[in-house]
Formats: C-alpha cells, structure tokens, sequence
C-alpha cells in the first residue's frame, strides 16, 4: 500500500498521450478533494490513465439528476458516488421515527432513480456502501429497533447489494468491511472533520483509493486470473523431501498445521470461483504429488491444479511453461512462495507478474492476502468453475500435439465440432464476461455489458454469433464471440470479433470467418468490414484480417474489407453444428 | 523539547509534506509565506506533525493558529 504523499506525488505525473484514458466522475455530499487526488495517485502508479471529473460539493443530486450537468458533459465511463455515513446520521436526525424507519428504502431509491436515468445509460456507478457509526443511542438494543440508525445502515447496506444483483451496471465499493479491517479509529479523524468537512482520514485513503481502482480496473478488463503456488512451507508446514508424509505440517495436530489448512480452504475457494490454480515447486514430482493424494488433512487435491509443475527446473522456467499452457497474460497471474529469493528471481524476470511479499509467519499469510484485494472481478459466471478441467484437458492436449509432426493430422485427430448460435438468455453472461476479459484475441476491444449484448440478440441490424469448441479431450464451452453490424444493404461491419485464447491454432478463425461470410451471404450482405484496434495486449492479432485474406481499406488505417461473393471457404477441421433460429 | 528543536522538526515535516527543498519557519512565519500551503495541504501537515511528535491536536486548537509559533506553542504544551 502506498502512502497518500506518494500518491498526491504520483497524481502530478501523467502518462504519455497513447494510454487510453478512462473517463471517471467523482461526485460526493461532503468534501472529496483528497479522495480525487488519491484516486488519480493510485490509477497513475498503476499506469492507468484517469480523466476525472470532480463535481462541486455536496451535488449529488443535481449532478445526478439532470441529465444536461456538467458530469454527464464530462461524458464519464465511471461516476464515483461518495455518500458519508455522517450526513445519513444528521438526516436520520431530522426525520421521526416513521421517516427514520424508511430511511434505508429512501436511500436506495435515490439510487435506483439514478441508475435509471437515460444519461446513466452505458456508465458504471461506483457507488461506496456505509462504514457503520454506532451512536449508541439504545446500545445491543439497536437490533430491536427498526428506527435505529444501526438497523437502517446496515440494512442499506445490505440493500444496496441486493441492488447491485439487479443492475450489473451497480458496483459497491465496500468501504463497511475496509472500515472493519483497519478500524473506525484509522478512518476517521474527528479533529480534522471539524475544520474541514473531510470524513475520510488521509491515513485511510490509500486503501479507499486502492480498493475504488480495483473495481475500475477489473471492470476495464484487467484482473487476476491465475494462481502459481509454491508448496513446501507454502503450501503446508515444512519440506515433503526431507520431513516426509507424517512431517509435514497440515491439519489440526501437528505445530502450525492449522494456519496452512486455512490458506488451502481459501485457495479452494478461489478456485471454486474460477481462478486458475498451478503448482510451481522445485521437488521431485511423485514426492510433490503424495500429499495431494495421501494426506488426510489436505484440502486441495490433484483435480483442483490446472497445471503442476514440479522438478528441478527454475520456477522463472516452470512460470513460463504454465503460461505457455494457459495462454493467459502475465500480468494476470500472482505467484505465492514463503521464499524471498525466488520472489525475487520471479519479479525480476517476469514482468508483469503479481508477487506478494508474503510475511514470515504462515499465521500472517490470510489476513495480509485479504488486505491485497487481489482477485477483485467485474463478473462471475458459473461456466467459471468448469475452467481447471478445461485446462487439465489443455495440459494433456499439448502432450499429445507433441507426438504428431504434422499440425494438420494432429487437428484432424481431435474431431472438433463447434455449436453456432445467437445471443440468448442462456450464452448473454458467458458472452458479456469474455467481453470484459478477452485481451489479446480481441480485435477492437469494445467491452459489453449484459444489457448491451441482450439488445443485440433483437435488434435487426445485427448478426450476433456465439461459438462454442469441444473436441474428443472436453468442452471448451462458448470460446468466440461476432458481432456484426449493418452499415448499409451490401455492407457489414465487425464491430467485435473476440476468441479465448485456449482454443488458438485449432483452425478455429477459419471456421469462424466461414461462417461469419455464410451468415452475410444469407443476409444479402457483399462485403465485411473489420477493424483492427491496437492495445497494449492484442498485437497477436494485428495481422488477423490480411491472413484471412482480407484487403487493406487503402487511406484507412487498421481498416480491411473482404468480397463476400468471390470468397472460397477456408480450411479447417471443425464440424458446424447450427443452433441459431433468431435474429 | 527546546522551543529550537521543536522549530527544526517542523522544518523537516514541511518540507517532507509540501515538498520543498529547504524552509526556515520562525514564530511569525504563516500560510501567506508559503505558496504550498494551502488548505488541503494544511490538514497533510497535521496529520504529519501529529505523526511526528506523537501527539493529537484538538479541534478548537487547529482553526486558531494563526501562526507557526501559535502551533509550537500547541506542541510543547504537548510535549
């Protein structure tokens, strides 16, 4: 965490013109001039570059509400919605006991009648939840008392989760449980409150500022995906090669067992979410795998690593064959080992990648891993939790590729059939989560909501294609995403075009275009039309469209067209399997 | 503490806290001598020297000053 000196040093620097910016409003009913200047130090030392807009104070409503306000002119991606707990106090002061009782229902309406505005539409709302003051006014009997101050704040707190399932386009900032973990005494400073109007302490505002930017970058497609674990005094107390089975520490009975069965429930979790989970140990291999299958007291098991890389090799070496395997970028992968000397070789040759300093008693491991915040995400599909099985299955594809000399037989082995449909009920969260979080195959890296691709699926002037790849070893589940648009009768537009990078060299771009051209062709469509959008992940497909054979739109740059007539279809060995019956 | 001691600590704490090179506060030194001391970096600055000497200024206390001896007056009854 840094300190708010060095992000009110960091908030003077900026960034060189080519980084995208990310346009953000902060509006807030009390003074919110230190949490911009955090907000803008943080986003800088992340390299993120943040337009930010800041309101005058206490405006929310009319900044909100009115759809011509200087805010919605600043044209912002992200309004940042600070409302203290001290002004919820002194209104809740002013109401009766009927008004105080509705004081939660009110408070939410304000922001549902916000997100309902047509001027929000398209925008995330960064709103922060209420750290709890207890004013001690009935004391334990509080619970008791719907009027209470303590019952409403937290019912509105857990209301505006109940929000936020509704609208996706809702994000909670949690500032209850930050309040909760390093105390209301560190977050608020009295003394400076009352010359200032400022209720956050400087003390606290890196976390705030911190814990805000990790909803805007994970909404902004950047978020940890994989987690690389070390095992011996990691992953359990003690060393497996020397201490042995019965040695080492897990579980209940043995030394600080307990701390490393807590870690393990954790990393379970995550991996129950979604998260990748891989192994990077210098051992031999049956000796790093026994405790995975013999030991009792072990709550991770062989099924929940994607990929386990243990042998003599570097772990900088073993990183990059995991990567290798998950096509994943570096910068989405954290890598924990107790070791501070091979965190150190991993950070130094590994750019990009996330390497907490672990502290050195396992007892400490949680709560700091808590305090890093590192696997905020924008979304959550249960397809998420199929993953470690699709990538065991990626792990034992790349062996057999191996085994073949020519690519060709060894793609025409695993008999890939490909299911090809619209956008429905059931692909709409797969598809808006592969829009959030495809990098590098992504051709315009225009991301999508839910809402945004549900009005896709009906409007007319669209062709929407979602496909899917399974072969003999698994399913890969929906890995492609089209989206095409109409410019005129002849002419189509690839306003999207994005592929998981699981499936790359399978052929799969071909079998995609084919259908892509099929799909114009019905709709009396000439031509295609894409675009290639550089950032700073997609170089992989910067050649995309001249390899398919598409001609550069000669004055445009980045722009390709192809002549849907004359086009001959590409080969490739994956079968169709059509499901489309709309649009 | 010496009144001087008090004066050179805070020397230091301005300087860390607005970023200056080198600053000599005297008894009649106030915001108008300083241009990076403003209102926002004001309350930086408590926050600091409250850090600084381990102490923990009361409200009333940080509206009157109107200088820095006023402030180190604050400090060593602190102290």
């Amino acid at each position: 965490m840094h300190t708010f000196k060095e992000l009110k040093r960091s908030a003077k620097e900026s960034l060189p013109d080519s980084v995208k910016s990310i346009r953000c409003a902060l509006v807030g009913d009390t003074a919110t001039q230190f949490l911009a200047l955090a907000l803008r130090g943080e986003a800088r030392l992340r390299n993120l570059s943040v337009d930010l807009f800041e309101a005058e104070y206490n405006q929310v409503e009319l900044q909100l509400l009115t759809p011509s306000s200087e805010l919605f002119e600043h044209n912002p991606q992200f309004v940042i919605l600070f409302q203290s707990t001290h002004k919820l106090l002194e209104h809740h002061a002013l109401m009766d006991v009927e008004g105080q009782k509705r004081l939660a229902e009110e408070r939410v309406g304000l922001i549902q009648d916000i997100l309902s505005q047509p001027s929000m539409q398209g925008r995330k709302l960064l709103c922060y939840n209420y750290p709890e003051i207890d004013d001690a006014v009935f004391g334990n009997y509080a619970s008791h008392v719907e009027s209470s101050f303590l019952f409403q704040t937290r019912k509105l707190n857990y209301e505006l989760m109940l929000l936020s399932q509704r609208h996706p386009e809702l994000v909670v900032v949690d500032l209850a449980s930050l309040q909760s973990a390093i105390g209301r005494e560190r977050m608020f400073s009295p003394n400076v409150y009352m010359s200032t109007e400022m209720v956050l302490s400087i003390d606290s505002l890196p976390a705030i500022a911190s814990r805000t930017v990790d909803a805007i970058a994970a909404c902004t497609g950047s978020f940890k995906k994989c987690l690389i674990l070390d095992l011996d005094n990691t992953m359990w107390g003690g060393v497996i090669g020397d201490d042995g089975l019965e040695g080492i520490q897990l579980g209940h009975g043995l030394g600080i067992g307990k701390a490393f069965t807590e870690f393990q429930q954790w990393v379970k979790k995550l991996r129950q979410r979604g998260i990748i989970i891989c192994v990077a140990s210098k051992n031999d291999d049956a000796v790093a795998r026994e405790p995975f299958e013999r030991h009792p007291e072990m709550v991770l098991r062989l099924e929940d690593i994607a990929v386990f890389q243990a042998n003599w090799e570097t772990k900088v070496d073993n990183i990059r064959t995991i990567q290798s395997i998950l096509n994943i970028s570096f910068d989405s992968m954290v890598f924990l080992d107790d070791n501070p000397f091979e965190r150190s070789i991993v950070r130094e040759n590994i750019p990009g990648i996330t390497v907490p300093e672990l502290p050195d008693d396992p007892a400490l491991y949680l709560e700091y891993l808590y305090s890093l915040n590192l696997f905020e995400t924008a979304s959550y599909s249960t397809a998420d939790k199929d993953r470690t099985k699709q990538y065991q299955v990626e792990a034992e594809r790349v062996s057999l590729s191996r085994t073949f000399t020519n690519e060709d037989d060894f793609l025409k082995s695993l008999t890939m059939e490909s299911v090809v449909s619209g956008f429905t009920a059931f692909n709409t969260p797969r598809v808006a989560q592969l829009s959030q979080r495809s990098n590098q195959f992504n051709l315009r890296t225009v991301r999508y909501s839910e809402a945004d691709i549900t009005s896709f699926a009906a409007d007319n002037n669209i062709i929407d294609l979602a496909f899917t790849l399974k072969d003999k070893f698994g399913d890969n589940g929906l890995i492609a995403v089209v989206i095409m648009r109409a410019l005129d009768s002849e002419t189509l537009f690839v306003d999207t075009w994005f592929m998981s990078c699981r499936v790359l060299k399978r052929g799969m771009e071909n079998f995609t275009l084919n259908t892509m051209v099929e799909r114009a062709r019905m709709g009396g469509y000439k031509r295609i039309i894409g675009e290639y959008l550089p950032t700073a992940k997609n170089a992989m497909v910067r050649e995309h469209y001249p390899s398919l054979g598409f001609d550069a739109v000669e004055g445009e740059d980045g722009k390709y067209i192809l002549d849907v007539t004359n086009y001959q279809p590409r080969h490739c060995h994956i079968a169709a399997i059509t499901a489309y019956e709309n649009t | 503490m010496e009144r001087s001691a008090i004066f050179e600590k805070l020397n230091d704490i301005f300087c860390d806290v607005l970023d200056l090179d080198e600053v000599t506060l005297d008894e009649a030194t106030s915001a108008d001598d300083i241009d990076e001391w403003d209102s926002l970096s004001h309350i930086q600055l408590i926050v600091a020297i409250e850090k600084g000497f381990g102490i923990k200024f009361s409200s009333k206390e940080i509206i009157t000053w109107k200088n820095v001896g006023q402030m180190v007056d604050s400090i060593a009854a602190k102290l």
